[in-house]
């Protein structure tokens, strides 16, 4: 090796380190706010936590203690109306996209889920308050279960499609050698084969509909009371976090933070459910 | 002297098989189980196929050779329609029981007309019986005793029910590539499908599991009317009573295996058979 050689090589080395050191930097740069948030709610809402919590009803103000029975409650029924009208819809389109979208009509869909999926949630709270609210005359649980649908429906129909186009033209094609028809190879041979992919597409989409306050704002509006009436206005732990935690009262603010976290400990009990009922029957090889 | 001797034996060789003579086919008298005519196949506007004529004898193996990008796949493809489920077009006609097949379902026709792919492709989802029962079941069958049958007839008839009969339920991807393939064929003939097309079954398998294929290949001629494309020329010869060969996307000759190999008609088909090109 000659002189100029081992420098190269020096230098080349060096600007590996030095690359390397910079990706490091920028990784914990991208995940120190994520673990403050984290820890910080983690400890706050701990703190504030207790069974209480869960299993009462808002107390009056000036009255301490109390819980969020009805929000908890709440956030799951509206989760559960975005994911009845949103989950369908998006799975289905996705189905379509993937399956026969080659076309300028396919193109004009993909593009408009990419830019609807860009939208301010609280432009759509609006359009869900135009059409659920106003002509029902008054919030409910199913305008907020319609808003977050809308916030639903372009991530899943995306990830749906992403995911059909990853399963290998193979499967599709010995499915329809043996004469079966498209639409059966489909659903039966091509939907399990993607399930994986399609389940994590749905759980951001559940995730970020969870977590979502401004839609809610003028839709399901909130409720201090007990309700699981789905044309009632009605409870949810964001609209919750949002009232308490700009509430003048410290007791409010300390169930803000509980709420906040009950939301992120929710978002994952719900992904270890979705994987344990969506997991393979095979492990993958 | 030397000289003299080879000259009598090379003159003596084309006496007993005439070449200027020999017709381009020579056929055994079977009857044909389908017969392909004019048949032009194109991916947008390339052209692919020209002007193909050619039979498929019934209960023999028809074996097609040739370069790669000479058509042949595409040509196996066309015979169940599956050459346009990847975009292509066809023009021409393919006659299966006097029915021209691009005037049938293609569904309908793909149930008797099957086919196995070069990559061994069990559905991943499902357990080896899942993936045997599969065409059965998708086209409506639910009788269980009806299922369990056939699933061990093909498994049979496919040389893997020995090796696989204890564990059914285990996942189809969870075997060997040359078991992967032989329950591929496995799936195929439980739809009951009078045409099997194999489109280089073994090429991506080792040469004891490519034995096993051939076969296989050599039993089913039995009950099925075969159609193989290989790259690999002992193969065809092993397995086949009859081969075509296929140049540039046009037939160029077809004919008696153990003739075409031995003393070929067309120049490009003697070029390519002793390697000269290809």
């Amino acid at each position: 090796m000659n002189g100029t050689s081992l420098w190269m090589f020096r230098w080349r080395k060096a600007k590996n380190f030095g690359m390397n050191f910079f990706a490091l930097a920028c990784l914990i740069l991208a995940v120190t706010p994520l673990v403050l948030i984290f820890t910080y709610t983690l400890l706050q809402g701990l703190a504030a936590l207790n069974l209480d919590f869960f299993l009462q009803m808002p107390k009056p103000v000036g009255e301490a203690g109390g819980g969020m029975a009805n929000a908890l409650v709440g956030t799951g029924i509206l989760i559960g109306l975005g994911a009845l009208f949103g989950l369908p819809i998006g799975i289905m389109g996705g189905i379509y996209l993937a399956e026969y979208g080659n076309n300028p009509f396919g193109s004009t869909v993909r593009f408009m889920a990419d830019v609807m999926s860009g939208v301010p949630s609280i432009v759509v709270g609006v359009v869900a308050y135009i059409l659920v609210v106003l002509p029902m005359n008054h919030f409910s649980a199913l305008a907020g279960g319609v808003a977050l649908a809308i916030l639903m429906i372009p991530t899943v129909t995306r990830t749906t499609e992403e995911m059909i186009r990853l399963v290998p033209h193979s499967y599709r094609e010995a499915g329809l050698a043996l004469g079966i028809p498209q639409w059966k190879t489909t659903v039966r041979i091509i939907l399990p084969a993607a399930l994986k992919g399609i389940t994590t597409g749905i759980l951001l989409a559940i995730a970020r509909a969870a977590g979502e306050t401004a839609p809610l704002l003028f839709t399901a509006l909130g409720n201090r009371f007990w309700s699981t009436a789905v044309d009632q206005p009605i409870a949810s732990l964001t609209v919750f976090i949002y009232d308490y935690a700009k509430a003048p009262f410290e007791d409010w603010n300390r169930q803000a933070w509980a709420a906040g976290f009950v939301l992120i400990g929710l978002i994952f009990v719900i992904s270890l459910l979705f994987r344990f009922v969506t997991r393979s029957r095979y492990a993958q090889h | 002297m030397h000289n003299t001797d080879t000259a009598h034996l090379v003159a003596s060789t084309s006496m007993e098989i005439p070449l200027a003579e020999a017709p381009l086919t020579l056929l055994p008298a079977v009857p044909p189980k389908m017969q392909a005519g004019h048949l032009n196949a194109y991916f947008g506007k390339t052209q692919a196929l020209r002007d193909v004529s050619l039979d498929v004898p019934e209960h023999r193996v028809l074996a097609i050779i040739g370069p790669s990008g000479c058509g042949k796949s595409t040509f196996l493809r066309c015979l169940n329609r599956m050459h346009e489920v990847a975009g292509g077009t066809m023009k021409g006609e393919i006659i299966l029981d006097m029915k021209n097949i691009l005037d049938v379902d293609p569904v309908l026709l793909r149930r008797r007309v099957g086919m196995v792919f070069q990559k061994p492709n069990p559905f991943p989802t499902m357990s080896i019986f899942d993936n045997v029962a599969a065409g059965l079941r998708l086209n409506g069958v639910r009788d269980r005793k009806v299922l369990t049958e056939t699933v061990e007839r093909t498994l049979r008839q496919a040389a893997l029910w020995d090796e696989v009969k204890d564990s059914l339920n285990k996942s189809g991807i969870s075997i060997s590539g040359g078991q992967q393939q032989r329950l591929c064929i496995a799936r195929t003939l439980a739809v009951d499908p009078e045409v099997v097309l194999m489109d280089e079954p073994a090429s991506a398998l080792d040469p004891l599991s490519t034995a096993k294929i051939e076969e296989l290949i050599y039993n089913l001629k039995t009950h099925y009317t075969i159609v193989i494309v290989t790259h690999n020329m002992q193969q065809a010869a092993r397995v086949s009573d009859v081969t075509a060969f296929f140049y540039l996307g046009e037939l160029i000759e077809i004919g008696d295996t153990k003739r075409l190999f031995t003393t070929p008609v067309k120049k490009q088909t003697e070029d390519y058979i002793t390697g000269r090109f290809g």
